[in-house]
């Protein structure tokens, strides 16, 4: 037999739905133990490569993937930007993916382009990890998320989750709560302007997988109640005048005098860059969890890893 | 051809009134040698009003294709005079290469060769969304 033709078709990860709750309890479980015991998993990727193929630069996330590899044990290869790799040259995806997928033993893949990991999965012969398609989906930041949540609040029922900024086109936020529906008595607390509110079809999904939901235009108001507040970015360019933008998003700045009403063991999230939606006042609030969320970001990629290479 | 007796061939019935230049246009059915014809505004006992297309020659026809722009239609297949086969179309679930994506961030637009699909998440509204980029499909 020709060694050289293995054509198999391996599990890639692209939208956070991929997985069943089951598979996502089990990846929070081995970055547990990962946590736990870094030293059983040092050389369990020996000899495996990770291809990192950025055709747009996000440094954050990328060095999140060659450390998480890196302390497997296994080894990193790719490009962090398109001007460096072929696709500067006009080749396809489909055809970059199939000659790096000769030479690595899974890929994470970050594209300008929505759906362009979801052809790239079609065509590889290793796992295909959806590093991010142009604010479309980015399921490890969501498994990132849930790995923070379950830590810091002892699991993924029972509590209600904030979800602060711009619920509109923010589809970090969308993705986290189609994970987080799954669960049982997680409750939704969407507080965002009118033009930036979760668009209809989002909450037809809650409805329809009977999760509780309230929608506050300000976050005093809904402070209270909540165990987790989730804070996004609110962007300029969804505004079609600087007034209302800058109006909006001072209205949503979370500053100390706004935190006054929390519960003390309320957590604080944002996926980060942030840009001024958290006072830096903030950080040194024991329920500052946005540096915690990043470092849960790496163990995450490394559960991921072993359990798309069928490792663990 | 005579419209009334045809011997072989397709009959779409139950247009919608309206749609059916929109299938005739969508078919290619003006690439075709045989002879086509197009009855717009029929009166319909069902449908009030109605639109009907014939073919003289029995040909395969995407009924996706159909199903989609309207899925109201009937199709008769004629053969020896008589209707030798009735069938109704179905929204379908999936739909390959028959409407394109206009999300210009999506992967379809600048990626060669690659499918164009899309698959039905709403029946009731007849809503399909865009396998790459999840980008609800409307006609502009
Ligand atoms: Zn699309």
């Amino acid at each position: 037999m020709d060694k050289l033709k293995v054509k198999n078709n391996p599990r890639s990860l692209i939208n956070i739905t991929d997985l069943s709750v089951a598979e996502i309890d089990h990846l929070i479980e081995t970055a547990n133990d990962i946590i736990e015991n870094p030293e059983a998993y040092q050389e369990i990727c020996a000899h495996k490569k990770l291809a990192t193929l950025f055709f747009e630069p996000s440094t954050r996330t990328r060095l999140s993937f060659t450390a998480a590899m890196q302390e497997l044990g296994g080894d990193v290869l790719g490009f962090s930007e398109a001007a460096s790799s072929s696709a500067a040259k006009g080749e396809s995806v489909a055809d970059t993916v199939q000659i790096v997928s000769l030479y690595a033993d899974i890929i994470a893949m970050r594209h300008p382009k929505e759906g362009a990991p979801l052809v790239a999965s079609r065509h590889s012969n290793v796992p295909v990890i959806n590093a991010g398609d142009g604010g479309h989906f980015h399921p490890t930041q969501t498994l990132t998320d849930l790995l923070t949540i379950s830590r810091k609040k002892g699991g993924l029922n029972n509590f209600t989750i904030g979800l602060c900024g711009d619920l509109k086109f923010g589809r970090t936020v969308h993705s986290l709560i189609e994970a987080l529906m799954r669960y049982t008595g997680v409750k939704f607390i969407l507080i965002a302007p009118p033009e930036l509110r979760l668009p209809k079809y989002m909450k037809e999904k809650m409805n329809a997988a009977g999760a509780e939901w309230a929608e506050y235009e300000k976050l005093e108001d809904a402070m209270p109640d909540l165990d987790v507040l989730y804070m996004t970015r609110v962007q300029k360019e969804r505004f079609f005048n600087e007034e209302d933008y800058v109006r909006l998003r001072d209205s949503y700045i979370l500053t100390l005098d706004r935190l006054k009403p929390a519960k003390k063991d309320m957590i604080i999230m944002h996926p980060l860059p942030r840009v001024n939606e958290i006072a830096v006042e903030v950080d040194n609030d024991p329920r500052a969890c946005y540096f915690y969320q990043a470092h849960c970001g790496k163990y995450i990629r490394e559960a991921l890893i072993l359990f798309l290479l069928g490792l663990k | 051809m005579n419209i009334d007796g045809l011997n072989n061939g397709i009959v779409l019935d139950h247009i919608t009134a309206g749609k059916g230049m929109q299938i005739y246009e969508m078919l290619k059915l003006d690439k075709l040698d045989c002879t086509v014809a197009i009855i717009q505004n029929a009166t319909s006992s069902k449908l009030g009003r109605k639109d009907i297309i014939k073919l003289d020659t029995v040909i395969d026809l995407n009924y996706d294709m159909i199903a989609f722009v309207d899925s109201n239609v009937t199709i008769d297949i004629i053969k020896d005079g008589r209707v030798c086969e009735k069938r109704s179309v179905k929204l379908p679930e999936t739909l390959k290469n028959i409407i394109s994506c206009h999300n210009p961030r999506c992967i379809t637009s600048t990626e060669q060769g690659i499918d164009q699909i899309f698959h039905l998440v709403d029946p009731d509204r007849r809503i399909y969304r865009c396998a790459y980029c999840d980008t609800e499909y409307s006609e502009k």
